[in-house]
């Protein structure tokens, strides 16, 4: 699939010294959802903000649909629409006006019917008239995607989307984005939510330091890096683990009521039947299995962490 | 040329003007109109004629001149002050539009303000005293000229400050005071000679001058150098915009 943004050895230094990216390379391939996961300072924000032309880059480039966002950035932006994260609205315009602004300022002519659409798929027609100050915080963000959508754009960046946004809208939200996705829209969201990278997202870049640690497909990322856990719910509690049953991916928690143990997909081998059998053996009974993959969230937690105590 | 959001930015900035049109219009109206009862009619009927020319007649041009700084220095710089101040600007900065563009929409709303308000004082003074415009085109030209200089400099006001108080500090303890001592109420060849050189350094001398001479064809330096002291001016403050979009200052880190 075509690149439809290029990011080429980005660096950025703030002037207060800090180094928010450092030598980054991306690839975003048109129309998919590419979500990028990384903790509070990762550079998430700092990468967005230099492609949509916030901040200016330290070194490296960024081309959008083959224009360099600096030489050709008329081209370039016109592609992209921004949704920021913090919430900022202008409180005393209606939300008609501020959205015909946008409209406006990315160089296309009036078209109402555009407005209403967009206003209608957010459900905030009935508010159109409204000024902003008087709508909620969920509202207030739809304002704010309303506005990226206003002039069409082919690129939609997303920066945490859903922070602070209640689970029903959440849902909304993401059936909004699979519904752009599916009319040829690119989109690029950050998120701090793992669960939403990994129902969400085509593929996923991890960034951390403002270093990319990893991208891959999210199924690809999951099934790579993702263990399975058995938990086996005991009728008696143990003490302790049996020592026949010694085994470094078995512990016992729940104060000796489960016994857990984790195990490789990706394995041929993957020991669960010779657990059972050896259970059986040792007269332990149980009450329940329970088996779960173990989530995106942790498979961050894996990949971050070393990169903090390293940091450390 | 984006002109799309040249237009979208200069009516989104009118359309503030008119829903704040007692802030805008109103109290610079208000507050000229008590310069006029008070120094017009109630002292200037006890003063003397200057070069001919009425007391209260003498200092419309001046008045107009002094809430024009001001209006336009207040205005231009509030106008873009605000989304910096609430974040909005991130909008304006990731959209195709030059620089030029976003100076033409802001500086243009902003100007256009003041010219509004000028002619509209002028009308208002007409309810206080005569007076005449000996060259109407000149008049506007310089209005124009002025409005346009000082909603460069406001602009200017407005990505440099970083507060509130910022805001209004240039108008407050500069632009007032130039405005008093370039004439707004005297000819400056009323002063001792000393001061006559000293007030030479202050560049409203020469907008009241120009803008006076355009009503009632006295001045006190030729109209040939208000005018190119006046476009000196703005020139600077084109030069410090165009570095400030170059370099980014305040605007883009």
């Amino acid at each position: 699939m075509a690149s439809i943004i290029s990011v080429t050895g980005l660096s950025k230094t703030y002037e207060s010294g800090f180094r928010a990216l450092d030598g980054v390379d991306l690839a975003i391939r048109q129309g998919e959802i590419f979500a990028l996961l990384g903790p509070n300072g990762a550079g998430k924000t700092t990468l967005i903000s230099i492609v949509c032309g916030l901040v200016k880059a330290s070194a490296g480039s960024v081309t959008v649909d083959g224009h360099d966002i600096v030489r050709d950035y008329r081209a370039a932006r016109a592609l992209i629409g921004l949704v920021p994260q913090e919430l900022t609205s202008d409180m005393f315009e209606t939300v008609w006006a501020t959205v015909s602004l946008s409209r406006g300022l990315f160089g296309k002519p009036k078209a109402p019917a555009h407005i209403e659409r967009v206003l209608r798929d957010l459900s905030l027609w009935d508010k159109r008239h409204e000024k902003i100050m008087a709508l909620s915080g969920g509202m207030k963000r739809r304002v704010l995607i309303a506005k990226a959508l206003a002039h069409e754009p082919r690129i939609l960046f997303l920066d945490e989307p859903t922070a602070g946004v209640d689970v029903s809208l959440r849902r909304d939200m993401w059936a909004m984005v699979r519904r752009l996705r599916d009319s040829g829209v690119t989109i690029i969201l950050t998120t701090h939510y793992i669960e939403e990278a990994e129902e969400m997202a085509d593929r996923i870049g991890v960034i951390n330091g403002g270093k990319i640690i990893l991208v891959d497909d999210t199924q690809q990322l999951m099934s790579k890096l993702g263990s399975r856990q058995l938990s086996i719910h005991l009728s008696t509690p143990l003490p302790e683990i049996p020592s026949v049953l010694a085994d470094a991916s078995l512990t016992l928690s729940d104060g000796g009521h489960t016994l857990v143990y984790s195990f490789d997909t990706q394995r041929e081998h993957t020991g669960v039947a010779e657990l059972l059998r050896s259970l059986e053996r040792e007269g332990i009974e149980f009450r329940d299995l329970h088996s779960s993959q173990s989530s995106l969230e942790d498979i961050f937690v894996d990949l971050v962490a070393p990169a903090r105590e390293t940091a450390q | 040329m984006n002109v799309h959001a040249v237009r979208a930015i200069y009516l989104f900035e009118m359309a503030r003007m008119w829903r704040t049109l007692l802030q805008s219009l109103a109290s610079p109206v208000i507050s000229t109109s008590l310069y006029f009862v008070v120094f017009g009619s109630a002292i200037g009927s006890r003063m003397m004629d200057i070069e001919g020319v009425s007391y209260g007649a003498f200092i419309i041009p001046g008045l107009i001149m002094l809430m024009l700084l001001n209006e336009s220095i207040s205005n231009a710089s509030f106008g873009i002050y605000m989304p910096r101040f609430t974040g909005t600007i991130y909008e304006v900065m990731s959209a195709p539009v030059s620089p030029l563009e976003i100076v033409l929409g802001y500086v243009g709303a902003a100007a256009t303000k003041s010219v509004i308000l000028g002619l509209l004082i002028l009308a208002t003074a007409r309810l206080f005293v005569d007076y005449e415009v000996l060259h109407p085109i000149w008049m506007l030209g310089f209005l124009v000229l002025t409005a346009v200089t000082f909603c460069l400099f406001g602009f200017i006001i407005g990505i440099w400050a970083d507060g509130f108080e910022k805001l209004q500090i240039i108008p407050m303890m500069i632009v007032t005071p130039l405005a008093f001592l370039g004439g707004s109420f005297y000819s400056i060849s009323m002063l001792p000679p000393v001061w006559q050189t000293i007030t030479l350094f202050n560049p409203v001398v020469y907008l009241i001058s120009g803008f006076r001479w355009s009503f009632y064809g006295v001045a006190d330096v030729h109209i040939g150098i208000s005018v190119t002291m006046t476009l000196v001016f703005l020139l600077v403050c084109v030069a410090v915009i165009a570095w400030i979009f170059r370099t980014g200052y305040r605007l883009k880190p």
